[in-house]
């Protein structure tokens, strides 16, 4: 089995660098040496097949010598796939304990701003925007007519005010 | 009636995987969720049983996927020792499953509260089926990938901060040891060309003896990190406590043994004659010990019982060092009675953080009279776990002892003393368990003076909070159907160890499994 020397010395400066930066205390970092270790490993497995060789794809024919391995490429690609799934779990992992490291447990407190609300709440700050919009449509046409009316103003004025919307107001 | 194995072997696999799927489809909707579940496993249990009978009188079940002859396809392997693993496991994982679901149902699901639970758990239950039948390396090494990324989200479920930290050193640990068997299986590839487990076996011992031995170390180095041997142990007892009780139960009963397994497999087949003998013998005799230790040392139940769990795992390699028939068959009926007795008693534990409101002995107090069935539960299964005969431990260890004493060098008496130790040991940790959160009055919790809880060790993560909640019959009925369980294996201990001994013939001859994957010979 012949194998090319560069494939080996890559293979091996990524496991150094891959376990160097792996020890370091970040998980960035351990993520960075997991793929650096894991990617080394495939180039292990690859050099596994030896030496290079025409695609192996066999028409009608037997098997020919200059062929290449074929087996080690489909590890290869098996291990290519779960190293990207287990990749990705590591990165929500990540990002998940920098939120909690920022936030602690608050970050799960942060209630939902809706939680508070009930069916009636909600449809009572429904129906007080549709009062509010005829209330200033009223206004306007009053306004329109040159007609005064200071108090009714007033008072759509406070219906209008989001912040005392019901529900709303409790997670303030 | 004998169905055909080709259909039921591959079904192990299948059923969870479409159950995975479909309990994710389900999403919120818990009951179908559940129902899906539970059939599945129900079902893969029935099918191990079926493929029991059939192997154990027909003989090793093989399945070429796919129609590929064994060096080029995917090959599945039934043997006896699959066969009971695979019945085992799949009792375990329904018991624990009807538990959590009892706990979810208890708790408006609190405790496990995202739908990806049941999908989760049944990729887990297929990844370890699939480890029990593969027949080359690299779908053990795939079937283990299934098992772990399932564990790790299992294990961080709910994501809280303990969890998360917990869940990194468990992650790392686990991605190593799986870069290290892939690196194995890589260098088996280059040096017999070949993942297939019995074409490996029957090329291996042809290679030079230093290249055995390193392809060797590397596989067991891998395994051992999975099986929570001594050094490579020390992740175990901070991650497996800080998940919920279910998932430390399963975790606890199944994870760690698949490690066995595939140890019994690679010490067996591929390297028989291994001159690993004397230095396995020193890893188990150091796992015994310093385990047991550790455990001593625990104030927290869950702790002290991962603990014990570790120091257990010495016996199983001690048996599989020593690698004569009765030994194995030991082995093989010690792995059977630890995956039920460890995983009820990681349920009890369960139970009494429920009752007493913590797993901490320095704040139980009276569960006797609070919960005399959960007493009963936790009492006889502690018993079992500490060896005292009748039980199932003792006959295990009893067995592993003869096997020892029929070899009668001074290193397996050495063994055999360090196993009593580590029993008796053992049954001292477990009867403090009972003295303080059981039999001590629950008044006598405040200023309670005792040299037993001295020096014990607190759970880092414990933040002292007492706060009980309450049962329901589903979790009672499941932890009794485990104990149970662990009961008839006491019972029916004579055809069971009759089976395990025919398995080790099995697998101690390995021509057998050779033969029956090439049966016009090896190419």
């Amino acid at each position: 089995m012949s194998v090319s020397l560069t494939l080996v010395i890559v293979m091996a400066v990524m496991y150094a660098a891959g376990v160097y930066v792996m020890l370091e205390r970040s998980l960035t970092r351990v993520l960075i040496g997991f793929l650096l270790v894991g990617n080394a490993t495939n180039l292990l497995i690859f050099i596994m097949s030896g030496r290079p060789g025409n695609s192996p794809i066999v028409t009608g024919t037997a098997a020919d010598a200059a062929m290449a391995d074929p087996v080690p490429q489909v590890l290869m690609l098996t291990a290519i796939v779960i190293n990207f799934g287990i990749t990705a779990l590591i990165l929500a992992l990540i990002y998940r304990s920098w939120w909690l490291a920022r936030l602690g447990d608050e970050g799960d407190t942060l209630t939902d701003e809706h939680a508070a609300e009930t069916f009636a709440s909600t449809e009572e700050s429904f129906r007080s925007v549709t009062e509010d919009e005829a209330a200033s449509q009223e206004d306007l046409d009053a306004s329109e007519r040159g007609t005064e009316h200071e108090h009714q103003h007033g008072h759509t004025g406070e219906r209008g005010d989001p912040a005392n919307a019901p529900g709303e107001g409790m997670n303030r | 009636m004998n169905l055909p194995a080709n259909i039921l072997v591959p079904l192990v696999v299948t059923i969870p995987l479409l159950g995975s799927a479909l309990t994710l489809a389900f999403g919120r909707r818990r009951p179908q969720q559940i129902a899906v579940s539970v059939f599945a496993l129900t079902m893969v249990a029935v099918i191990g049983a079926v493929l029991l009978i059939q192997v154990d009188q027909g003989g090793t079940a093989v399945v070429h996927v796919g129609g590929w002859d064994a060096p080029w396809g995917i090959v599945l392997v039934v043997d006896r020792l699959s066969a009971i693993m695979l019945l085992v496991s799949a009792l375990m994982l329904l018991g624990v499953l009807l538990f959590a679901v009892g706990q979810g149902i208890v708790d408006g699901d609190r405790e496990t509260p995202v739908s990806i639970f049941h999908p989760t758990y049944l990729v887990l239950a297929a990844g370890l089926f699939n480890a029990f039948i593969a027949g080359d390396l690299f779908n053990l090494y795939v079937g283990f990938e299934m098992l772990l990324s399932a564990s790790y989200v299992l294990l961080t479920l709910g994501g809280t901060g303990a969890r998360i930290r917990v869940g990194v050193t468990y992650i790392v640990v686990s991605l190593v040891s799986s870069i290290l068997f892939l690196s194995a299986i890589a260098l088996i590839y280059g040096a017999t060309g070949t993942v297939t487990m019995a074409l490996i076996a029957d090329r291996v011992a042809d290679l030079p003896p230093d290249v055995q031995l390193i392809l060797n170390l590397l596989l067991l180095l891998a395994f051992c990190v999975k099986a929570a041997v001594f050094p490579l142990s020390f992740w175990l007892p901070d991650s497996y406590p800080t998940a919920p009780a279910p998932v430390t139960a399963v975790f606890a009963g199944l994870l760690t043994k698949v490690g066995i397994y595939a140890i019994i497999r690679t010490q067996t087949l591929l390297f028989p004659d291994s001159v690993l003998s004397v230095p396995l013998m020193v890893v188990a005799f150091l796992t015994m010990i310093v385990g047991i230790l550790g455990a001593l040392a625990q104030a927290d139940i869950k702790r002290l019982l991962s603990f014990t769990l570790v120091s257990h795992i010495g016996y199983m390699i001690f048996g599989i060092a020593m690698g004569t028939p009765l030994a194995i068959a030991a082995t093989i009926f010690y792995v059977v009675h630890h995956i039920t007795v460890q995983t009820t008693l990681f349920l009890c534990a369960g139970l009494i953080e429920r009752v007493g409101g913590t797993t901490s002995l320095a704040r139980l107090g009276g569960l006797l009279k609070a919960a005399p069935f959960v007493a009963f539960l936790f009492f006889v299964g502690a018993l079992n776990l500490g060896g005292i005969p009748p039980f199932s431990g003792f006959l295990g260890k009893i067995a592993l002892f003869q096997a020892g004493a029929d070899i009668a060098e001074p290193v397996t008496y050495i063994l055999m003393g360090a196993g009593a130790a580590t029993s008796l040991l053992t049954l001292y940790a477990l009867a403090r368990v009972w003295n303080i959160a059981f039999w001590r009055g629950a008044g006598e919790v405040e200023d309670y003076e005792s040299p037993m809880l001295d020096a014990l060790l607190e759970d880092p993560d414990d933040e002292g909070a007492v706060t009980t909640r309450t049962i329901s019959p589903l979790m009672t009925a499941a932890t009794t159907a485990l104990l149970l369980l662990t009961v008839s294996l006491t019972v029916f201990a004579g055809p069971v160890f009759a089976l395990t001994t025919r398995a080790a013939a099995d697998i101690e001859t390995p021509a057998t499994y050779i033969d029956a994957v090439f049966p016009n010979g090896t190419p």
